[in-house]
């Protein structure tokens, strides 16, 4: 790749929000703001080959991009007579301030707050995040969430009509309403992340791409929000998780149990910063619900061995976690805890328990845990029948692979 | 500012069964409604409640018949047309409607004034 080409690349993985976030100001629409970002980086490959690449690409693009902006508006202006009014003016902007001077204002977590509004659905946020922040195009979000282009299409075209149409501010939410306003922002993030952890129905287990978006996000939030300890936990969540993912299949493709991850294979780095984030982020009264998670990460990444996990102080977390997130999933994982420090009769019946629960009702995990549990208890007839449950909910190929081994292994014992 | 209606869906059966006593605290509700608009620096511009959907008619084309257009199990019950700085502030000044027996839906209103 040229020099040029390979700043540009450079720049859209790194300054797309940015550079987006800045026409947003002066556009006053989103979806005008992105057309602007996308002519700024045409213009910065002719321009840039001609003149040489910037010291500071992402000023340039940023300029480049407003400059369009503020032609488009008077464009429309002199067409319509109306002014699209989008943002108000903040207490603390200078007045008159930002159009002609070169000062961008830094607007990613406005960009990130207006993508991640509750008054859109969390498809439309997910979509809209990985268009305006991550600068994904629509076949590539299409691609990634197994849905065809046209629909995909639709849905950020209905999301961007109804940011202009109902006026969905462009701002960062006032202090009383940021813990609600945040937390849909950290569910999108670690659904991306989740969304390229664990392939729902492809035939590989990791998205790499999605897995690299969703952790490049949780910095830039974990940068421009450096006292939220939720971004911080959240951060160090995935930090933790990603660093297991070259230990998470085999050489074919086929899922590979934590108990029996190669560990030496583990990403230290990556975990010696995921755990540095996790104290940040577990300081002070009440930690959240991805500082909790990222805890128990941490136990699991510092352990020698499975077995030598410090398994009591797993279930620990477990139940702070159920007590500020009662998520059924949850439990699960709890009861999974409960057999290592208890034994598997005591977990096998902390997961009937959750049996019940209609919001595990179509959760392959549950099956295949009760499966697991029974195996190890020589209940063999039992985990048969459990695998071929869990086979039947389970979509991703790998996952699928790995429980239909697990039940020829049981059927040979009956 | 832009405009949003308020529509208030509700269970009618609990409502067609209030007490005159239930009546009065949903009048005074509404009231108060009004007033806390104003302080939270919001206009209401029109708001009204309506009768019971079995006192509806509806009409395509040629075509009456007995009923509201859409049957649901909470019905439009009334509306307010508001005037909010954006979606926030009006979904802000949604939250203090008063709506016991089902919820409200916020819409922007289009405007034409341009076109």
């Amino acid at each position: 790749m040229s020099e040029v080409g390979q700043a540009l690349a450079e720049a859209h993985r790194r300054e797309w929000a940015f550079v987006v976030a800045a026409a947003v100001r002066a556009a006053g629409d989103v979806g005008i703001a992105e057309e602007c970002a996308q002519e700024a980086f045409v213009a910065a490959l002719q321009g840039w080959e001609r003149d040489g690449v910037p010291r500071n690409p992402g000023g340039w693009l940023a300029t480049a991009a407003r400059r369009r902006a503020i032609d488009q508006v008077r464009r429309s202006v002199s067409l319509r007579g109306k002014l699209p009014l989008l943002i108000e003016p903040e207490a603390d902007e200078e007045p008159g301030g930002s159009e002609e001077d070169d000062v961008i204002p830094d607007d990613r977590l406005r960009l990130v707050f207006t993508c991640c509004h509750p008054a859109l659905a969390r498809e439309a946020q997910v979509a809209l995040t990985l268009r305006l922040v991550c600068g994904l195009t629509t076949p590539q979000i299409a691609r990634l969430f197994l849905t065809s282009e046209p629909t995909m299409a639709a849905r950020v075209t209905r999301a961007k009509k109804k940011i202009a149409a109902a006026r969905i501010p462009y701002r960062t939410p006032p202090q009383h309403e940021l813990p609600d306003r945040l937390a849909a922002v950290l569910t999108v993030v670690h659904l991306l992340y989740t969304t390229g952890h664990t392939a729902a129905d492809g035939d590989t287990l990791v998205r790499a791409d999605l897995v690299e978006r969703a952790v490049d996000l949780a910095r830039l939030l974990n940068a421009l929000m450096p006292d939220e300890r939720e971004v911080r936990g959240l951060l160090a969540l995935l930090l933790l998780g990603d660093a297991r993912r070259a230990t998470r299949t085999d050489a074919d493709g086929s899922l590979v149990l934590l108990e029996h991850q190669d560990r030496s294979r583990w990403d230290r780095p990556m975990i010696d910063e995921g755990r540095r984030l996790v104290v940040e982020a577990l300081r002070g009264p009440r930690p959240g619900r991805f500082a909790l998670q990222a805890a128990i990460a941490a136990v699991h990444a510092e352990a020698p061995t499975y077995a030598a996990t410090d398994w009591p102080e797993i279930l620990g977390l477990y139940d702070e976690l159920l007590r500020v997130w009662p998520s059924p999933v949850v439990g699960l994982n709890r009861a999974v805890s409960v057999a290592m420090v208890d034994g598997p009769d005591a977990g096998l019946a902390a997961v009937d328990a959750l049996a019940e629960d209609p919001r595990l009702a179509s959760y392959p995990y549950l099956a295949a845990t009760r499966a697991d549990l029974l195996r190890r208890l020589g209940r063999v007839k039992e985990a048969a029948g459990a695998y071929q449950e869990a086979l039947l909910l389970a979509g991703n190929a790998a996952e699928r692979q790995f429980l239909v081994g697990r039940l020829q292994e049981v059927k040979r014992c009956t | 500012m832009a405009q949003y209606i308020i529509l208030i869906y509700g269970d009618e059966s609990a409502y067609a069964s209030y007490t005159p006593e239930q009546f009065g605290a949903s009048m005074q509700a509404h009231h108060a409604f009004t007033e806390n608009v104003v302080q939270q620096g919001g206009k209401i511009l029109s708001g009204e409640a309506l009768e019971l959907t079995h006192s509806a008619t509806s009409v395509r084309g040629d075509v009456v018949t007995d009923g509201p257009f859409v049957e649901t199990k909470e019905a439009l019950g009334g509306y307010y047309v508001v005037e909010a700085t954006d979606l926030d502030h009006a979904l802000a000044l949604a939250k203090l409607c008063p709506a016991p027996d089902g919820g409200v839906e916020v819409r922007p209103i289009m405007d034409t004034s341009g076109g």
